[in-house]
């Protein structure tokens, strides 16, 4: 695990710096301004896949929790672990550049509305998964208890997604479904998928790095750590 | 390039986001390798000590 690890990390780091300034080139510079709201919604860019990364990783962190309940494999609390900070990171950036979208839009910076308030909770749970880890005297007690609450958690994952169909929210509803045809032309649509792919090569290359890191952590007793290199941890 | 700049009165809001996004994402990920980076070097060189010890 830890040598795959390093092995796809670079990959990943590469892909994501490729459709990044991709994705920047054509969504800054090569889309048009929208005829409502002019060149701010530019920040579209960023917004939501921030929003998607902040549930994806989200659901990442719960089903590797709940695997490592449900049968005590290791592997997977160091994949929960290592996926809270790039979380939570994801999660401050949609609700940051959300009051920055919402001030010129809604004429706010922020409302308690269903989507805005989920996902300020969303936050709050990577922060309180984060503090749980430390906060138990015993590796394998705060390790289950951190366990428990991301998969306790899990249920407001929905609640962020369906919250603008459920309750009259200020925010808009999806600009992309899988069901439907996107309301979204094509030229502002590729850089938005782009940046998509980009935040979740983020997410990958991050979380190869981490894994890395925690394992080494975690085993460093075991014979194999004394057999690498200390400059390149190969 | 002016206007680009000033992407049409909104420079503001959306270059902040974009700043933050930034500060927020490239700080993580700056974290991330600084903590590999320590925790590499120490671990590895630990592991190597006790070896050559036993």
């Amino acid at each position: 695990m830890y040598r795959l690890a390093g092995r796809l990390a670079p990959w990943f780091g590469g892909l994501c710096l490729l459709s990044l300034a991709l994705g920047l080139y054509l969504g800054l510079v090569v889309a048009p301004a929208d005829y409502e709201q002019g060149d701010s919604y530019r920040i579209i860019y960023i917004h939501v896949p921030a929003a998607w990364m902040s549930m994806f990783v989200y659901v990442v962190m719960a089903t590797s929790s709940a695997i490592f309940l449900i049968w005590r494999l290791k592997i997977a609390d160091v994949v929960a672990e290592a996926s809270a900070p790039i979380g939570a990171a994801f999660t401050a950036v949609a609700l940051l550049t959300g009051s920055f979208w919402g001030k010129p839009m809604w004429g706010t910076w922020w409302i308690w509305d269903a989507r805005l308030t989920s996902e300020l909770l969303l936050l709050f749970l990577y922060l309180g998964y984060m503090a749980l880890r430390g906060a138990l005297d015993t590796p394998q007690g705060s390790a289950r208890a951190a366990a428990i609450l991301a998969v306790v958690g899990v249920v407001n994952i929905p609640i962020i997604h369906f919250s603008v169909e459920w309750w009259n929210t200020l925010h808009q509803p999806a600009t992309i479904s899988k069901l439907d045809k996107p309301s979204m032309h094509i030229s502002m649509l590729r850089p938005l998928l782009l940046m998509v792919l980009a935040f979740q090569m983020l997410y990958f290359h991050n979380l190869m790095v981490r894994l890395r890191t925690l394992i080494l952590t975690r085993e460093s007793r075991a014979s194999w750590v004394a057999e690498l290199n200390p400059e390149t941890g190969n | 390039m002016a206007e680009f700049l000033n992407m049409g009165g909104y420079a503001f809001y959306v270059w902040t986001s974009y700043f933050l996004a930034l500060i927020l994402l490239g700080g993580v990920a700056l974290w991330t390798s600084m903590q590999s980076r320590k925790v590499r070097l120490s671990a590895i060189r630990k592991a190597q000590q006790r070896r050559r010890k036993s």
